[in-house]
């Protein structure tokens, strides 16, 4: 589940690997996994399970 | 030196810190509900703000790529961000959401923490206000924190370490000006960090009110938003913050009731 989305992606891939599918790696974003913060330092060293809940979030216009 | 330097009221003496940072402009401004982001960015460069509150959002996944982004037209470069809770209901969301932010933003730690409690009036919910609060600030945050002008809720914010303490005027976007200075009143004269009107504002004499107050700042989004030519109003609040600043330092006149006090000498007078 990607931001309340299902998405059907390859097994064993890396979280750096959804951001790259995403076309999001050059934007601002922050990306949590089961309502965990996963820093960008680490996204290389992640992979992702089955049943994994991403939530990936901007920065947008507000008061 | 000047008169003015030696009483301590010029601007060159008159430093707005919050937390850790100093600013210049006593004004922070929103940036939601513009028409593009080109009118957001020419708004808020009239407005002279440094401070602009963003939210957080789910990004749009799969669509729109190339779709341009808030913070290009607003870069760190030129503005102090400060990411908001807005549409958080209790602490939980609330401190998720900051948590984001500061991911998002690299490690930046001062937020603007609102939890809503009604949809209808978002009329703050102060009891998860004080515990997203003790959370956040353990955890390293500068929290500048949206509440009702409650006087002892504002005190309890400070005492557990919120760097400014931002009352509401009125409801959010409702543009009904300042309807309890009193209130108000109350929680400025107690409070040993900034208090800055967020919220309510709706016309430059609302935000020159706050600040002959004696308010630190004011945040409005809505006001220049949602004003016809937003671009001008962004101006006038400018003018009103400075005007209003001015005025609170200068220390007004006492008023006097039911007497009149001539301007002009009493005695010369032709017969």
């Amino acid at each position: 589940m990607i931001n309340g989305s299902e998405k059907l992606i390859d097994r064993n891939i890396l979280v750096y690997d959804l951001i790259l599918q995403l076309g999001i790696e050059n934007k601002r974003y922050a990306i949590e996994c089961n309502g965990e913060i996963i820093p960008k330092s680490e996204i290389k060293n992640r992979t992702i399970n089955e049943g994994d809940k991403f939530e990936i979030v901007g920065a947008v216009g507000g008061g | 030196m000047k008169l003015s330097e030696q009483l301590g009221v010029g601007e060159e003496n008159d430093i707005f810190k919050i937390g850790t940072r100093v600013f210049n402009s006593r004004l922070l401004v929103g940036t939601g509900k513009y028409k593009n982001f080109v009118e957001t960015k020419e708004a808020i460069q009239n407005s002279g703000a440094e401070i602009v509150t963003v939210a957080i959002r789910r990004t749009n996944i799969g669509q729109n790529q190339d779709e341009p982004n808030l913070l290009e037209y607003l870069p760190a470069s030129e503005f102090t961000y400060l990411p908001n809770t807005a549409g958080c209901f209790n602490s939980e969301d609330a401190i998720r959401t900051l948590r984001l932010a500061r991911e998002l933003l690299d490690g930046h730690n001062l937020v603007k923490l609102e939890v809503l409690g009604d949809k209808d009036t978002l009329y703050p919910n102060v009891i998860e206000t004080v515990e997203a609060a003790k959370i956040l600030v353990k955890e390293g945050f500068e929290v500048m924190v949206y509440t009702s002008d409650d006087p002892i809720i504002a005190r309890m914010l400070e005492d557990i370490g919120c760097v400014a303490i931002m009352p509401l005027a009125s409801l959010i976007g409702s543009g009904m000006g300042i309807l309890n200075p009193w209130n108000l009143d109350i929680i400025i004269k107690n409070a040993n960090v900034p208090v800055i009107v967020d919220a309510g504002v709706g016309t430059a004499s609302d935000a020159a009110i706050a600040m002959e107050l004696g308010c630190d700042g004011v945040l409005m989004n809505t006001a220049i938003a949602e004003a016809q030519n937003p671009i001008k109003m962004a101006r006038a609040m400018k003018k009103a913050i400075e005007a209003g600043r001015e005025a609170f330092l200068s220390g007004r006149m006492n008023k006097k009731l039911y007497k009149g006090s001539p301007s002009s000498p009493t005695s010369g007078l032709i017969k």
